[in-house]
């Protein structure tokens, strides 16, 4: 219990730093970003939106700095993340609330499904270690060196252009309108596949390299020599003994590097002009839409962290040194 | 990984070698090597200028342009190169940054231990768990003009945490060895312990670190290009990318556009993480393949030993 | 003793592939008789974990054995040449008839299972047919056997100290009755007191269960008291098999008269501790010699350029010293009184 109390913790901790970063970042800035945009968007915005605006970037000189953080909390606890340039007057909230769904599915099915086949594949390598298939470590960390985003470039060259087998941009067919039916489920599962499959190969060869070289390591414990004397099945040896344990790291450098793989799917979803929160991202940061950039950064790290907390569960599962009883 | 044993007391140098000695590394820093030479050389082997418009409108390779042209006669093969010394230079300087960084706060976290510790490691984690590119895009995209040094600077600040988390566990192994104790005890100045003691013993995990970083670097900042969020007219692959990306490359069918610049960043990676192969396999002996060369007829089999018989019996 | 039921022969095992490998074993013969103990010596890195490993063929990679022949005999006068069995026969063959102690008890056990499936998971796989719960009472069973209490059988490995896991991995070995148990520094890593509760745990046992044992420790003290045969290792070879009361009363070889010099006995008269000076030497490239010449006081010009071999009928030894000789009672190990 101790060992998740104190994850609870240090997630509180990390969110608040999140969260004051992003109150920060903007009022870093050198120079007066708000009246070359009031000059960007001439007549475009409202009083309110420039007054948001000098709010935001902390040049309201009346208010103290720790009024305005205060009020800047008051604001995100109300769910108020400001207005959208982009999709003015809509406010940032909203934009997100349309895309954040669409990238959770993709990015959440597309990593678990990597995070499993790499990791089994990793076992099986470091189990095998020594014969031909050590050959797929250097082909494995040239996959892993490909961004996502030129993978994805070139699964639209080739399998949506050259070969049409799968739409190349939007997450479903234009001629449906968004809704629990199944022909726009599978319009959406159709137009999802390719960023899918793009994000699972260059994410798995990471998962792979990692679990390979933990397996190998483990396959040294005195544990599994032990497991080998006992004269175990072999499957039971590498499943039960070596892989179970070697997991243990795989899945505390899962929770670790989210942030990282998140980052990479994020571009995906720009290459395949993907509905999701990175191709918001994209947007804010073409237009300079400020509001809605601090909102999806916010967001994306508060995801990242509830997906953290969910890997450290799977974590505390799975060891029972973390667990404390009798 | 944290898990690793660290050989210690051998020194950087014969420690270079041994990692030398393995065909990985090798092979890795064969590529390096190249690819530092063309940084070098730049212009000297470019055969245009990268920015020079020509009547060759979107070709593709021929014998006056290896690897084609641009929608507005540019060559490709000039861009590559020129782009080569800006990816190398970004990501050397924020490898380096960070690595400073991560040596700072993870040394020093391992080896004051106690609140200051708890403190510093809590620090890491927080940097290790924020989403660290759309943290960077979003930095780089509020600071008036994002050049390679800016974003050298942004990516090194935000990189390090890995590195410090890893140079802590490692410091706190070394810290309960006897050859520290016995500096302790002998009274030998804190700095000395730290620089003549521990920090040669982690000379490995550290240049392992710095290789790491420099690829999270070179990712990062060709995807800024790519995305059109850094300077678009300093050449690097990833603005390449950009110039494809934004004139429709991929539907006109110009796979010499955007597929060389993917192929040379992919290649800088797999040189980057062989190298960072060799380290691990010194670092952790136990991935060593027996010399990384098994004889014909023995396959090296964990719970099985073979058994080579003599052709008598 | 009576006819034998492990009989090794010639074993030799390297680490490594190629010509710098370390020859970890040369050439090693040992028999162990039907309900002996035999205690095998020897200074830490002598090779004396490699064979236990090499019998069974558990060595990790890089060890290679490169010859040499490893029989057992079962009760039933069946013969087991257990270096050419197939795998699964071999696997079968594994704890059934021939358990280890494994050194170092503290990593013997799988962190993530639960001791009472860790005892019953290798009843489950050599005896198929048998229900779970008869294996789950034989685990209860053994776990009184050793002296921990049945309730601790959820616990998991790192809930048990590491006395309770050496127990543990005792009550293992003795789970499917196996006719050898191997000991690889049973005790090494714990203290005084527990170490002794152990070992005459152990001696009972062996009593009542009848098996055999190969007990590997480097304190030679602890052997004379409960071996019935010692065979003394040096770089990577036997250099003296005798049994116990001999090896104690006239050790032949120099080293076995070093190795009883190094520890104080557990009982009786008490001697002056002299200790062995200088290292082992490097196995990759030993002297064509005696490989003890270096350190021997005794050395003398034969033995640098020629290797004694293991002789001598019931008392061997691999010395070139006479056996009886002036030298034996001139440094000797006479009693301090
Ligand atoms: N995995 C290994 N790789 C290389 N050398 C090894 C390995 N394991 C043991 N050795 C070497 O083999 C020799 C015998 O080791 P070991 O059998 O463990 O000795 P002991 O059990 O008597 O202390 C030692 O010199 C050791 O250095
Ligand atoms: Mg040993």
């Amino acid at each position: 219990m101790t060992f998740l109390l104190r994850r609870l913790a240090f997630y509180l901790v990390t969110a608040w730093a999140a969260i004051t970063l992003n109150f920060f970042i903007p009022r870093m800035l050198p120079g007066n970003p708000v009246q070359s945009l009031i000059t960007r968007y001439q007549g475009q915005l409202s009083t309110d939106a420039t007054k948001a605006l000098y709010a935001l970037f902390g040049l309201d000189e009346d208010t103290s700095l720790w009024q305005q953080y205060l009020d800047y909390w008051g604001r995100l606890f109300s769910g108020d993340l400001g207005l959208s340039f982009t999709y003015f007057p809509t406010p940032v909230a909203e934009v997100i609330e349309q895309s954040l769904p669409w990238t959770l599915i993709l990015v959440g099915l597309s990593t678990m499904v990597s995070f499993t086949l790499g990791t089994l594949a990793g076992a099986y390598l470091g189990w095998r270690r020594g014969r031909w298939t050590d050959a797929l470590l250097p082909i494995g960390s040239f996959f892993s060196a490909i961004p996502y985003f030129w993978l994805g470039l070139i699964a639209i060259a080739v399998l949506a252009v050259a070969w049409p087998l799968f739409p190349s941009s939007g997450g479903w067919d234009g001629a449906f309108v968004p809704s629990w039916d199944a022909d726009f489920i599978w319009s959406a599962v159709y137009h999802g596949a390719l960023p899918a499959i793009t994000i699972v190969i260059s994410s798995i060869a990471g998962w792979m390299l990692g679990m390979r070289n933990m397996t190998v390591t483990v396959a040294a414990e005195d544990y599994v020599t032990v497991a080998h004397a006992k004269g175990l099945k072999e499957r039971t040896v590498m499943f039960a003994y070596a892989a179970r344990n070697a997991v243990l790291p795989n899945v505390s450098g899962f929770a670790l590097s989210l942030g990282f793989i998140v980052g990479g799917t994020l571009v995906t979803e720009i290459v395949f002009s993907y509905p999701g929160i990175g191709y918001i991202l994209y947007q804010g940061v073409s237009a300079k839409d400020y509001p809605l950039m601090q909102g999806v950064f916010l967001i994306i790290t508060l995801s990242v962290l509830a997906a953290n907390m969910l890997a450290d569960l799977a974590y505390a599962l799975l060891d029972p040194r973390t667990r404390q009883e009798g | 990984m944290a898990t690793t044993t660290p050989t210690a007391l051998v020194t950087p140098r014969r420690g270079f070698r041994l990692v030398l000695r393995n065909r990985k590394a090798a092979a890795g820093l064969i590529i390096l090597g190249v690819f530092a030479l063309v940084a070098a050389l730049g212009e000297l082997i470019a055969p245009y200028d990268p920015d020079a418009l020509s009547p060759a409108l979107l070709e593709g390779p021929s014998g006056a342009h290896w690897l084609g042209t641009t929608n507005t006669g540019q060559d490709i093969l000039s861009q590559l190169i020129a782009g080569t010394r800006g990816v190398l230079l970004v990501g050397l300087l924020a490898g380096a940054i960070a690595t400073v960084l991560s040596i700072v706060v993870g040394v020093t976290a391992g080896f004051v231990g106690g609140a200051g510790d708890e403190a510093l490691s809590l620090l890491a984690n927080v940097f290790l768990v924020i989403p660290a590119l759309p943290l960077i895009i979003i930095v780089a995209s509020l600071l008036p003009s994002a050049g390679g040094t800016t974003v050298a600077l942004v990516i090194g600040l935000t990189g390090w945490a890995w590195g410090s988390r890893i140079l802590r566990a490692q410091t706190l192994s070394l810290r309960r060895r006897d050859f520290v104790q016995a500096a302790r005890a002998n009274g030998e100045s804190l700095w000395r312990i730290v620089f003549f003691e521990i920090l040669p013993n982690l000379t490995a995990i550290i240049a392992s670190g710095f290789i790491g970083t420099v690829i999270f670097a070179v990712l990062s900042q060709i995807t800024l290009a790519f995305i059109g969020v850094t300077s678009v007219s300093d050449w690097n692959w990833g603005t390449i990318l950009f110039w494809a990306q934004s004139n429709q490359a991929l539907a006109q069918g110009a796979w010499w556009w955007f597929v060389p610049a993917g192929l040379c960043i992919a290649l800088l990676g797999t040189a980057l993480t062989l190298v960072n192969f060799g380290i691990d396999e010194f670092v952790n002996p136990r991935l060593r393949t027996g010399g990384n060369r098994p004889v014909k007829g023995i396959r090296p089999r964990v719970g099985f030993t073979p058994v080579r018989r003599k052709e008598t019996s | 003793m009576n006819q034998p039921v492990l009989e090794i022969s010639g074993l030799s095992v390297d680490y490594g592939y190629h010509d710098d490998a370390v020859h970890a074993l040369r050439d090693v013969s040992l028999s162990l008789g039907r309900g002996e103990v035999l205690g095998l010596a020897g200074e830490s890195g002598c090779g004396k974990s490699t064979l236990a490993y090499a019998a069974t063929r558990l060595l990790p990679p890089p060890g290679l054995i490169t010859g040499g022949e490893v029989l057992f005999h079962s009760r039933t006068g069946e013969t087991l040449d257990l270096l050419r069995l197939p795998d699964d026969e071999l696997r079968a063959a594994r704890w059934d008839e021939i358990a280890i102690v494994f050194q170092g008890a503290m990593n013997s056990l799988n962190p993530v299972r639960r001791v009472g499936r860790q005892l019953t998971d290798v009843m489950a796989a050599h005896r198929p047919g048998v229900p779970m719960s008869v294996h789950k009472g034989r685990a209860r069973e053994l776990l009184g056997l050793v002296g921990i209490p049945a309730d601790r059988m959820p616990a998991y490995p790192h809930q048990l100290s590491g006395g309770q896991r050496q127990r543990v991995m005792i009550a293992m070995a003795l789970a499917l009755d196996p006719q050898v148990v191997i000991m690889d520094e049973p005790t090494t890593a714990l203290d005084v007191v527990t170490q002794r509760q152990i070992v005459e745990r152990l001696i009972a046992l062996r009593a009542e269960l009848g098996f055999s044992v190969v007990f590997i420790t480097h304190d030679v003290s602890l052997l004379i008291e409960m071996a019935d045969r010692i065979a003394v290792m040096y770089a990577g070879r036997i250099v003296e098999d005798a049994p116990a009361a001999e090896i104690y009363a006239e050790p032949r070889h120099p080293y076995t008269r070093g190795l009883l010099g190094s520890f104080p006995p557990l009982r009786g008269p008490r001697r002056a501790l002299s200790g062995i000076p200088g290292a082992p030497p490097d196995l990759a490239s030993l002297p064509p010699g005696c490989a003890f010449a270096p350190r021997c006081p005794h050395a003398f010009a034969r033995c640098e350029g020629e290797r004694p071999e293991l002789s001598g009928g019931r008392r061997l030894s691999a010395c070139f010293l006479p056996a009886d000789g002036p030298v034996a009672a001139v440094q000797g190990v006479a009693p301090v009184e």
